[in-house]
């Protein structure tokens, strides 16, 4: 049984690694909108993938946050990606297999994956 | 909403944006008299008794200044539409305490889904916020109070992968006990 006190150790650990952890405040945002529409329409699995990928793949100058509705709730779940420097790109309609590509061609590669953003759905 | 949880996840972000500082959630499933009770109780800014009123009923309102929200009230279905109800008391300055019953075997009650997850995904993503969440069936329960992890962890957030992951160990391991 999980015991209060192993928290101890990852304490510990956490410490120990602190203060090598660069601040990444001036970093990526990926913002997923979760309000009540972004819920219903399935961000919650799709907040957990980016968290997930990002960590599993050890990109360290991320930072996955929520947000409330943004006003486009038909094309919901909604995630915005700021890069520092470069216009915020919001994609529509997410599914968890088109993370993939987000964040290898455009959190990576810095190249927004065009054909999913709100413009490709927009005539 | 697919699943109860994501109800859950949806209403605690309003007490989020009620600034609460701790928030409960409670899962009660009473399966021996067939009942299921959701509560979420938040420490935040609360309402009047006529904002409770509008916003559990948003289209009996006079208000067309505002956009009608539409969390409490398809949480309020969910629960009439298994023979169960919604109920909230609030209080300025206090806090807001949401309760819900659903008749636990009504072929309309919504599956409670991933509870688990929506504690965890809410720790992850507040860390700041106190948490406490009970899960009971029948007489068996237990208590995940970030409180307590918090003494333990000093200054080490609730967000640290390591801790999230103990988290959700910790929910599954008391889940298994509950059902032995
Ligand atoms: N816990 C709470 N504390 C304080 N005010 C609350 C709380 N819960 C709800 N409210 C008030 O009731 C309103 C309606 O809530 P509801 O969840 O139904 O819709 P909403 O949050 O405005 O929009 P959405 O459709 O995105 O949920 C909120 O905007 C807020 O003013
Ligand atoms: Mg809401």
């Amino acid at each position: 049984m999980k015991s209060l006190a192993e928290l101890k150790a990852i304490k510990e650990k956490a410490q120990a690694q602190m203060t090598a952890r660069e601040n990444n405040d001036d970093g990526i945002r990926v913002l997923v909108g979760m309000a009540t529409c972004g819920i219903a329409a399935g961000a919650r699995p799709i907040l957990n993938k980016f968290v997930d990928e990002i960590a599993k793949r050890n990109i360290h100058n991320v930072k996955v946050t929520q947000t409330g509705c943004i006003g486009i709730c038909q094309y919901e779940p909604v995630v915005e990606v700021v890069v520092p420097g470069q216009e915020k790109v919001t994609y529509v309609k997410m599914t968890e297999d088109k993370i993939d590509r987000i964040i290898t061609e455009h959190i990576v590669n810095g190249k927004p994956v065009t054909e999913f953003t709100i413009g490709s759905y927009k005539d | 909403m697919r699943e109860l949880s994501l109800n859950v996840l949806d209403i605690v972000q309003n007490s989020i944006s009620a600034k609460a500082t701790v928030i409960e959630i409670e899962l009660l499933e009473h399966i021996e008299k067939d009942l299921l009770e959701i509560n979420i109780f938040d420490n935040g800014k609360g309402m009047t008794e006529e904002q409770v009123k509008s916003v559990i009923d948003p289209f009996f309102t006079t208000r067309t200044t505002r956009k009608v929200g539409l969390g409490i009230p398809l949480f309020k279905m969910a629960a009439e539409m298994s023979g169960g109800w919604l109920d909230i008391k609030s209080e300025v300055g206090k806090g807001t305490r949401v309760y819900t019953s659903y008749g636990y075997s009504n072929v309309d009650r919504m599956p409670v889904g991933d509870m688990n997850g929506t504690v965890s995904m809410l720790i992850r993503m507040n860390p700041d916020i106190d948490f406490v969440y009970t899960h009971s069936i029948n007489e068996k329960s237990y208590v995940l109070d970030t409180r307590e992890l918090r003494e333990q962890l000093d200054d080490v957030p609730l967000d640290t992968p390591d801790v999230i992951e103990w988290i959700e160990e910790y929910l599954k391991e008391n889940d298994a006990e509950l059902t032995t």
